[in-house]
């Protein structure tokens, strides 16, 4: 679990975070939502260290960031597996040597073992055969896949996606939302995601943290976000047609 | 006030590379492979250069040589002190300013805009070692390729005064004999040396810390070019007075 507590975060002048405070829960897939420039991405550079804040803590099982060691800092960024926008892999090296970069780094596994061991996760994540292409041969959604793969190959327990579903199709987009909620609950991981994606929102949001102007608007789930009357949450989620009938089916129908 | 406050930054980035070293497994990879990019690559374009430029030179330098008082073995020697002294080791620091510079530049960059530098960061590595280390490491054999260049520059020379007709064998190689300071050969190197730590972490300055995208990453070659550039030529004058002057 990562608790959070009146977090703020400026740069400069600029406030970005007002004070937010949330939990992360074990085994849930956790989504962070809200408008661009709603400090979305501040606020999850934060949770993974990245930037220092000014007031407030993060606590991870009940290790607070700002109190960790250089060392002990080192240990916990072992325990986490990012996912970027835009995939972040190593252009220089095949799928293969990117999923098995982290056991290279972290681990004492012999060779045999770490190719076991990446053979497993690009297995796990629909991709026996892709071993030696390089990023640049793999379509956006192979390459979201092998990010994945690469996250997930030191059993993290904390597993952070930062919009996994951008430039992506709809029906792949639904495949990654579906692996990325199947290894959550497989590995009972911690996992914060960070979306503009509404179909995510819908499908895997089991917990929903909604930002707006650095402050926490609103948090619920998939399920309770269709009945909420914020009306920040409601002209957010809701500002498609589609999703408007959506949500007018579902009141209906639950009455 | 920005000019001093990105040579802070830049002598922050030199102490941070030490830091937290890559595992020695991993780091021996990125070694050989910056090895084979910075240096065995640059071997072709070196020797190209050095042998056509000291052949130029001795042209340059018998067609000068009006006055029948001075000797014919004066272009073996002004070749010799012109490659050895300065073209070898700053003109073509300078080229691989151009040449692996800009590659330096480009590749870090390049890492940054696609988030491969905040993926590093986020595993807890070190980037700065894992990038520039090995880099730095890379061309500490820079004197390798210099010594190269002021071999082939010579020969080149040769090749141009004697199948060019502009003197004898005999003549140059007297030339080259003449009045040789054995540590104008320590200076060069060292010069060299130096050069050599500006050309590994000057193009990662400007490519680790660059910001915005693709087009940025060619506009940070540029200037990490110029810079280093800048640099070479002003470190070349200081060294030169202080270790000839």
């Amino acid at each position: 679990m990562i608790e959070v507590k009146d977090l703020h975060k400026s740069f400069g002048d600029a406030h970005i975070l007002k004070g937010i405070s949330t939990s992360f829960e074990k085994g849930k897939t956790n989504l962070i939502i809200g408008q661009s420039g709603s400090g979305k991405t501040v606020f999850l550079k934060c949770l993974l260290g990245l930037f220092d804040y000014e007031k407030g803590s993060i606590a991870y099982e009940g290790r607070i960031i700002s109190e960790m060691k250089p060392d002990e800092k080192g240990n916990l960024r072992a325990e986490i597996g990012m996912v970027f926008q835009g995939s972040a892999l190593f252009d220089s090296m095949t799928i293969a040597e990117n999923v098995m970069f982290p056991l290279r780094m972290f681990t004492k596994q012999s060779k045999s073992e770490m190719e076991d061991r990446v053979d497993f996760v690009l297995k796990r994540v629909n991709l026996p055969d892709a071993h030696d292409k390089m990023p640049s041969e793999a379509s956006g959604g192979m390459q979201k896949r092998v990010a994945i793969a690469r996250a997930i190959v030191n059993n993290p327990k904390y597993l952070f996606c930062d919009e996994p579903n951008s430039g992506l199709d709809p029906k792949t987009a639904i495949v990654i939302d579906n692996l990325i909620q199947e290894i959550t609950d497989e590995y009972q991981m911690t996992t914060v995601i960070n979306s503009h994606d509404m179909n995510s929102v819908m499908e895997i949001g089991e917990k929903i943290v909604f930002l707006k102007d650095g402050l926490k608007e609103w948090e619920g789930s998939k399920d309770t976000i269709f009945k909420t009357d914020n009306k920040a949450v409601t002209d957010f989620v809701y500002s498609s047609n589609l999703f408007k009938k959506v949500r007018r089916m579902y009141i209906e129908e639950n009455q | 006030m920005k000019y001093l406050h990105n040579i802070g930054v830049y002598f922050l980035m030199i102490k941070d590379m030490f830091r937290k070293p890559t595992k020695w497994s991993v780091m021996r990879t990125l070694i050989l492979k910056d090895i084979d990019d910075l240096i065995i690559n640059s071997l072709g374009i070196v020797a190209f250069i050095s042998f056509f430029v000291g052949g130029v030179v001795a042209i340059q330098t018998s067609l000068n040589i009006s006055n029948p008082l001075i000797p014919k073995y004066l272009v073996g020697f002004a070749t010799r002190q012109s490659i050895i002294l300065e073209f070898a080791p700053t003109f073509i620091s300078i080229i691989m300013a151009g040449k692996v510079g800009s590659f330096i530049t480009s590749s870090i960059g390049t890492m940054r805009v696609t988030e491969q530098i905040d993926a590093l960061e986020v595993m807890g590595i070190n980037a700065l070692n894992y990038l520039v280390f090995p880099k730095f490491i890379a061309l500490s054999l820079y004197p390798f390729i210099i010594s190269i260049a002021m071999f082939l520059g010579v020969l080149g020379g040769l090749a141009a005064c004697v199948y060019g007709g502009y003197g004898t064998f005999e003549d140059y190689i007297q030339g080259i004999q003449t009045d040789f300071i054995p540590f104008h050969i320590v200076y060069a190197f060292i010069k060299t040396l130096v050069f050599a730590f500006l050309l590994a972490t000057i193009p990662s300055f400007y490519g680790y810390y660059m910001k915005g995208g693709a087009l940025e990453v060619g506009k940070a070659s540029t200037t990490s070019f110029v810079w280093t550039s800048v640099v070479i030529i002003l470190a070349n004058y200081f060294l030169t007075s202080l270790l000839l002057g």
